[in-house]
C-alpha cells in the first residue's frame, strides 16, 4: 500500500535545481503529489515540500537518488502528526446577490477570506491541511466553482527545533 | 598559491586551471563556441591536446585514459553537435562510474535560448547522465567549477561531471587564483564505514558456511585489489569478479571461481546462487548478475557495501549495509574477521569447497571447435591472452568477442581490463584503447573489437597514427553483429534479421586496406597455424598500430548462459547442457 510522504528538501538557491529535482522524480518512476518551492532564511538556499504517494522502501531509494544530487543539502520527512502541514487556495465562486452572504457563511466557518467580490462572484482565499481544503470545496461546489487555484503543501515541523540549522553550518563550513 | 597579476581570458583561467588541477591530456575537437580556449590552449605545455576525429572518440578516450590510470578524463567540444555528441560517452561513464570531465563550448550569454546556432542545453541533456554539471556565467568562477567538477568526478562514486562555458565567458577579461575554495555543501561522500555494521558483518562472515565474495567495480575504483586479496586469503571465501572488476582479483588464485552472471562461470553463478552469505563489495547486483532477481540466491544473507547509500538495497534488500569506501571497509572487515576467528568463531568451509571443486571441475569453461572447420574465435582470444601476458591492457568493444575476453583472458592485475559494462556501448574498444595508451604509454593496449563495433569508431585509428598513440587492435571478424546473431539463433528461430554486415560475404570494407589507409599495419588471418604468428608479428611492432584482422567462424556462441529475465538455476554450461544440481543441500 502506497502512503503519502512529505519530504522537505533544502537545496542551493542556484539554477537549474529544480529541474534536477524534478528530472529525478520522472526518470526513476516516482510521481510527485505537490511540490512547493521558495526561498528560507538563509539567502543562498532554498526549501522545497515534497508530497510523495510511495511505499517505505522506494521512498528510502528516492531519498538517497535525492541525496546524491550535488545541489540537495538536507532531505527531512515531516510526519503529519509532528508538523503543520498547509495548502493555499484560492477559488472563485459563482456568488449572485442571491446567495452571496450564504457563501460568506460557509467561508467564514471554514475561516477563510473573501479577497475579491463581483456582481456575480467572490473569490475566497482558504488555508489549511489538503482535507479541510477538500472539504470547503465540496461546500462550494453546489454554488458553482467558476475557477479555482491550489498551492502545493508547505510543512514545518512542530516544536522548536529547525532543519535548517546543521545545513547552515555545513553552508557556512564551505563558504 | 598562485595568483595572476594582471587580467587574463576566462579562457586562460580555464587552461590554467585545467594544469593546476593536473591534467596532462584533453581529448577534443575545437569548434566555433569553443574557440577562444583552443587558443590558450596552443601555448600549454602541461596540457596535451590530441585531436579527435569524433566526439565520441574524445569521450571514449577520456574514459580509457581514466579507466587505465584511476585518474580523471578529460574531453573537450564545441557547443550544439560537438556537445551531444559526447552524450554517448557521458552516458557511458555515468553507468560504470568513470571519472570523466568534459569541457564543452557555449552559444554566448545573450543567445542562449534564441535557438542560436549550434546552441544545445547540453546541461539540461546530460542532467540525467551525470553526476553533476555546470553552466559557467561568470569568468571568476571558472577556476572554482573546474576544481569542483574534477573533485566531484573523482571522489565518493566517482562519474562524469560536465562544465559548459558559454563563449562570452572565454572572452570575458577575468584574474586567474589558485586554489579555488570548492563550495560544496551538499555533497559530503561517506567513506567511513559504521564499526556496528562491520562487526556484524565480520559475525555473518565467521559463521557462514557457504559464503560468496561478490566483488565489483567498486573495488577497482577504490585502489582495493591488496585488500581484497588478504580478506580472501584470510577467511579463504570464493571470490567471484564481475565484468567491472575483472583483474581485481587475480585470476589464477585459486579461491577465484572467475566470472558471475549472463555469461559466467557455472561455478560463479552456482555459488551465488547456492550461498548463505554473500558479501557484495562495491557491486550493484545488475540485472546481468542476478537474472531473474525473484529467484537470485534465494537462501542467501547480504552483506552489501558501497560507496554509494542509493545502491544498497536498490535491487537486493541488504541484511547488512555498509555504507563507506571499498578500501576502508574490506581493511576494517579482515580486523574485524579476525577478531571473530580469535573469539574462536569459525565455520568450516571444507564441505562448501569441495562442492565448488566439483562444479570447477564438471563445468569448466571451454569451446568447440567450430564444426565447419573455421577459425575459433575463443582461441583467438586465449592465445592473444597468453601472448600479449597479463601485464597488456585489453580494451572491448560490446557483444560476443567482449564476453569472450572476459572469459578467456586470464587479467592477473587490476586496470588491465577495460569496458563498457553497464551501457553496453557497441564503438567504445578503439577510442577507449587509444585513452589508455595516453595514460599508460609503457603498457600495451590491445583493443578486442568486433568488425560491428570497429565500423563506428575506427576513424580514432587515424587519431592513434597522427598522433603517435600505437595501440593493437584484434577485430574478431565473423561478419555479423555476433551476439544479436547469437539471440536470433537462440530465441528467434534462427531467423537472421540485419545482423550480416557483409564483412565477409564481400569483404567490405576490407579491413586490412583500410588499416593501410589509417596508416596502420594490416594483417589477415583466417587460419589457426596464423593466429600466434601473427600476434608475435603485432607485439614486435612498437612505432605503429596495428590491425590483425582475424576471420572467424561466425556460428561460435557464448557459453555459458542464462537466458534473460531467466533464474540463475537455468544456467546452461552449453548448448543443451544444464548442469544437475541435485547433490546440493538447500
Amino acid at each position: 500500500m502506497s502512503t503519502t510522504h512529505t519530504l522537505s528538501v533544502l537545496v542551493e538557491n542556484k539554477p537549474g535545481v529544480l529541474a534536477r529535482v524534478s528530472g529525478l522524480f520522472s526518470r526513476r518512476g516516482f510521481n510527485i503529489e505537490s511540490l512547493a518551492v521558495g526561498p528560507t532564511e538563509h539567502p543562498d538556499m532554498s526549501r522545497m515540500t515534497i508530497v510523495v504517494k510511495v511505499d517505505q522502501l522506494p521512498l528510502e531509494q528516492v531519498t538517497k537518488q535525492l541525496n546524491k544530487l550535488v545541489n540537495v543539502i538536507k532531505i527531512v520527512e515531516l510526519d503529519p502528526a509532528q508538523s503543520v502541514q498547509r495548502e493555499l487556495l484560492l477559488v472563485k465562486v459563482r456568488a449572485d446577490a442571491a446567495v452571496r452572504s450564504a457563501v460568506l457563511e460557509v467561508a467564514n466557518l471554514f475561516r477563510a477570506k473573501i479577497v475579491d467580490v463581483g456582481t456575480e462572484s467572490v473569490t475566497i482565499e482558504a488555508t489549511g491541511t489538503a482535507d479541510k481544503l477538500a472539504a470547503l470545496l465540496k461546500v462550494l461546489e453546489p454554488y458553482g466553482i467558476r475557477e479555482m487555484v491550489q498551492s502545493g503543501m508547505v510543512a514545518v515541523g512542530r516544536g522548536p527545533r529547525s532543519i535548517t540549522g546543521a545545513a547552515l553550518r555545513a553552508l557556512d563550513r564551505s563558504a | 598559491m598562485t595568483e595572476s597579476t594582471k587580467p587574463i581570458t576566462g579562457a586562460q583561467s580555464l587552461v590554467h586551471s585545467l594544469e593546476a588541477v593536473g591534467a596532462d591530456v584533453v581529448f577534443g575537437i575545437p569548434g566555433g563556441a569553443i574557440l577562444p580556449a583552443y587558443d590558450p590552449l596552443f601555448d600549454s605545455t602541461a596540457v596535451r591536446h590530441v585531436l579527435v576525429r569524433h566526439e565520441q572518440g574524445a569521450g571514449h578516450a577520456a574514459e580509457g585514459y581514466a579507466q587505465a590510470t584511476g585518474r580523471v578524463g578529460v574531453c573537450m567540444a564545441t557547443s550544439g553537435p560537438g556537445a551531444t555528441n559526447l552524450v554517448t560517452p557521458i552516458a557511458d561513464a555515468y553507468m560504470d562510474s568513470v571519472p570523466v570531465v568534459a569541457i564543452t563550448g557555449q552559444v554566448p550569454s545573450a543567445s542562449i535560448g534564441t535557438d542560436a546556432f549550434q546552441e544545445a542545453d547540453i546541461c539540461g541533456i546530460t542532467l540525467p547522465i551525470t553526476k553533476h554539471n555546470f553552466l559557467v556565467k561568470d569568468p571568476a568562477e571558472i577556476p572554482r567549477t573546474i576544481q569542483e567538477a574534477f573533485h566531484i568526478a573523482l571522489t565518493g562514486r566517482p562519474g562524469p561531471v560536465l562544465v559548459d562555458l558559454p563563449k562570452d565567458v572565454l572572452q570575458a577579461e577575468t584574474r586567474f587564483s589558485w586554489p579555488p575554495a570548492m563550495d560544496l555543501p551538499g555533497y559530503r561522500p561517506v567513506l567511513k564505514p559504521h564499526g556496528k555494521q562491520i562487526r556484524e558483518a565480520a559475525r555473518l562472515i565467521a559463521e557462514a558456511r557457504r559464503p560468496v565474495l561478490y566483488v565489483g567495480g567498486g573495488v577497482l575504483k577504490a585502489h582495493a585489489s591488496v585488500e581484497l586479496r588478504r580478506l580472501a586469503e584470510l577467511t579463504g571465501i570464493p571470490v567471484v569478479t564481475t565484468l567491472m572488476a575483472r583483474g581485481a582479483f587475480p585470476d589464477s588464485h585459486p579461491q577465484h571461481l572467475g566470472m558471475p552472471g549472463m555469461h559466467g562461470t557455472v561455478s560463479a553463478v552456482s555459488a551465488l546462487q547456492k550461498a548463505d552469505l554473500i558479501v557484495a563489495l562495491g557491486a550493484r547486483f545488475d540485472d546481468r548478475v542476478t537474472g531473474k532477481l525473484s529467484s537470485f540466491a534465494p537462501h542467501a544473507l547480504v552483506v552489501h557495501a558501497d560507496i554509494d547509500p542509493a545502491e544498497i538495497s536498490k535491487n537486493r534488500m541488504a541484511d547488512v549495509p555498509i555504507v563507506g569506501d571499498c578500501k576502508e571497509v574490506i581493511t576494517q572487515l579482515a580486523a574485524a574477521v579476525q577478531a571473530e576467528y580469535d573469539a574462536g568463531h569459525r565455520a568450516d568451509l571444507t564441505g562448501w569447497w569441495t562442492q565448488l571443486d566439483s562444479w570447477r571441475a564438471t563445468y569448466p569453461l571451454g569451446y568447440e571447435e567450430p564444426a565447419d572447420g573455421s577459425l575459433a574465435p575463443q582461441y583467438v582470444i586465449e592465445r592473444l591472452g597468453a601472448i600479449a601476458g597479463p601485464e597488456a591492457l585489453y580494451v572491448a568493444g560490446v557483444g560476443q568477442h567482449q564476453m569472450w575476453a572476459a572469459q578467456f583472458i586470464q587479467y592477473e592485475h587490476p586496470y588491465t581490463w577495460l569496458n563498457s559494462g553497464g551501457a553496453g556501448t557497441m564503438g567504445y574498444a578503439i577510442p577507449a584503447a587509444m585513452g589508455a595508451k595516453m595514460g599508460r604509454p609503457e603498457a600495451t593496449v590491445w583493443a578486442i573489437d568486433g568488425d560491428g563495433c570497429f565500423q563506428m569508431t575506427n576513424q580514432e585509428l587515424a587519431t592513434c597514427t597522427l598522433e603517435g598513440i600505437p595501440i593493437k587492435v584484434a577485430v574478431i571478424n565473423n561478419g555479423n553483429l555476433g551476439m544479436v546473431r547469437q539471440w536470433q539463433n537462440l530465441f528467434y528461430s534462427e531467423r537472421y534479421s540485419q545482423t550480416d554486415l557483409g564483412t565477409h560475404k564481400h569483404r567490405i570494407p576490407d579491413f586490412v586496406k583500410l588499416a593501410d589507409a589509417l596508416g596502420c599495419v594490416g594483417i589477415r588471418v583466417e587460419s589457426k597455424e596464423d593466429v600466434d604468428g601473427a600476434i608475435e608479428k603485432a607485439m614486435a611492432i612498437e612505432d605503429q598500430t596495428v590491425v590483425v584482422d582475424f576471420i572467424v567462424g561466425q556460428d561460435a556462441q557464448v557459453w555459458p548462459m542464462v537466458p534473460a529475465g531467466t533464474s540463475n538455476d537455468e544456467i546452461m554450461a552449453a548448448r543443451g547442457v544444464r548442469p544437475v544440481w541435485d547433490e546440493v543441500e538447500g
